[in-house]
């Protein structure tokens, strides 16, 4: 059985009194501990599908039209809100995009992590010390691979490059032992470098952990890097998915074909 | 400490702020004026001047090491009654800031967070109160109600909250929307948290400032009352009432008006000073 499977999902925008469809029946799923990406332009709909998933979309002016979102094989759209916001962060938690606006800068990082697994220990009904806290804090950070964490915890976000802020919030999103982590383009706000240490680690962690993982991007590249099988959404629709390998090689759709096109490359000369 | 332990936060913060000379004079003026304002039963050379007293044969004395203010019309030292003087220009500012401030925080917070008929109501009721300057209110107060300190104190907080709130919205505005709100509404944190421990610390930094600055024109309108009579009533020495009082013998004593004057001024100046200094070492923080 998937972990996560969306069944059809339609979602439509009413913004001045005129009702846009965004998501025109959208399914996929991810089996446990599996790796999934949904790849898309801007505006293909697919940080619409993520919210949907996550429960983050604002209704209105959202409005969810019709389909199913199962998490482990409940109906997340059904669900009362109180055991929604339980799932969030704990069983599902997502790896934010922007490691600059992501980050409180009055509090400490360690202040934050100790703050988010206060609030996922308390609507999980777990008790747990502050020094205990402190210590789940310092673990994931560790697994995170900073190399010394009391001190990362004890940083505000300024005094952290870019590539650490950024692995700070997987170890937000690791904090209570998720089964699902989405990632929604991460480490786009990070030079190419960086970027590549980002997804390395994310793979790395996805297997040590058993997680399994919903990869959003817009990038070809990090698509190859990290997800065995893809999903390609444009206009609000899954225009074509298959195993990533022979998506690229042989694809079917005249869109996917375009969309490969247009990566640029670095040999062959200007076309 | 090894150059490569990092600095703690109050250090750096000390640090920056000891370096900037606008701030260091400004909250050096400030603290003089609250020290002398609470001693100054015990500092003054003639503590009993600050009542009714009265002592004709040395009125209208020049400045002198026994008086270094000069005496006023009926005698008494008018050194000492600046200093008393002070407490009510201090005790104004403080009051009318420790209700404005607090309450106006508040406002902003809810204006700018929840958006919606909360924004409509708080901040078309902060258009309509900063379309009333806090000089006319007081009068018109004054005029209604009896001049008394306390009914300036009330008539100026109810308008000067208004300041705060309109700076604390368009913070709370421009914060709301980044992600680190959107994740602890995800991660279902209350509103009180968000508002509080969130948002809240983001905005100490401007309310410092804005609160410093404020307090010299809160005791700047509360001399223009007094000076206009509509203030604390003699014979509580007050600032305003006596440069209104030593206004009449001017230019010959001098003295009588021009220095308690000087000292409104220097007060305000350190306020002003206070807040400057503070706005410059927040800004440096915001570059880092």
């Amino acid at each position: 059985m998937s972990l996560l499977s969306v069944e059809n999902l339609r979602v439509s925008f009413t913004t001045y009194g005129r009702r846009t469809e965004v998501l025109r029946g959208v399914s996929l799923s991810i089996p446990e501990g599996a790796q999934r990406a949904l790849v898309g332009e801007s505006g293909s709909g697919k940080s619409v599908t993520m919210k949907a998933i996550m429960g983050l979309l604002p209704m209105p002016p959202a409005r969810i039209e019709g389909g199913r979102i199962l998490f482990e094989g409940r109906d997340l759209l059904t669900l009362p809100e109180r055991d929604r916001i339980a799932l969030r962060g704990t069983a599902m938690s997502m790896v934010f995009q922007d490691p600059m606006s992501s980050l409180n800068p009055v509090w400490t990082v360690g202040d934050q992590l100790r703050t988010i697994l206060k609030y996922a220990d308390r609507r999980l009904g777990r008790d747990r010390s502050s020094r205990g806290r402190q210590a789940r804090v310092l673990e994931v950070l560790a697994q995170v691979r900073m190399r010394e964490p009391e001190r990362v915890a004890a940083s505000f976000p300024i005094m952290l490059s870019g590539g650490m802020r950024q692995r700070v919030l997987i170890a937000m999103a690791l904090l209570s032992q998720p089964r699902l982590l989405i990632a929604d383009e991460p480490g786009t706000a990070l030079d190419v470098i960086t970027q590549a240490q980002i997804l390395k680690l994310l793979q790395d962690l996805v297997t040590e952990q058993k997680l399994a993982l919903l990869m959003i991007t817009h990038n070809l590249g990090v698509v190859r890097q990290t997800a065995s099988y893809t999903y390609l959404m444009n206009q609000g629709r899954i225009v074509e998915e298959g195993e990533t390998q022979s998506l690229f090689e042989a694809p079917r759709e005249q869109y996917t074909r375009d969309l490969i096109a247009a990566v640029p490359r670095l040999t062959g000369g200007a076309r | 400490m090894s150059a490569t332990e990092p600095l703690s936060n109050a250090w750096q913060n000390w640090y920056r702020f000891s370096r900037n000379p606008t701030a260091v004079v400004g909250a050096a003026i400030v603290l003089l004026c609250v020290l002398a304002a609470i001693l100054a039963p015990w500092i003054t050379p003639f503590p009993e001047h600050a009542g009714s007293f009265v002592d004709f044969r040395n009125r209208h004395q020049p400045p002198s090491l026994e008086h270094w203010f000069g005496t006023d019309n009926v005698g008494r030292d008018n050194f000492t009654r600046v200093i008393f003087g002070l407490r009510v220009s201090l005790t104004l500012a403080f009051v009318v800031l420790i209700v404005a401030v607090p309450f106006g925080t508040l406002m902003g917070l809810l204006a700018g967070y929840f958006g919606g008929w909360t924004e409509i109501v708080i901040m078309r009721l902060t258009d309509i109160a900063l379309a009333i300057p806090p000089l006319v209110m007081a009068l018109a107060v004054a005029a209604v109600a009896a001049p008394s300190l306390t009914n300036a104190m009330l008539a100026i907080a109810v308008l000067w909250w208004t300041w705060h709130t309109r700076l604390i919205f368009s913070i709370t505005r421009q914060i709301r929307s980044q992600e680190y709100i959107e994740a602890a509404e995800t991660l279902g944190a209350s509103k009180a948290h968000i508002l509080f421990r969130e948002i809240l610390p983001n905005c100490v930094s401007a309310i410092a400032v804005k609160t410093s600055l404020d307090a010299g024109f809160v005791i700047l309108i509360g001399a223009s009352l007094s000076f206009l009579g509509l203030g604390i009533q003699p014979p509580t020495p007050d600032l305003g009432t006596m440069v209104a009082a030593g206004a009449e013998y001017l230019p010959d004593f001098w003295w009588e008006s021009m220095l308690p004057a000087g000292a409104i001024l220097f007060v305000a100046l350190g306020f002003n000073l206070l807040g400057d200094g503070l706005r410059d070492m927040f800004d440096v923080e915001d570059v880092r």
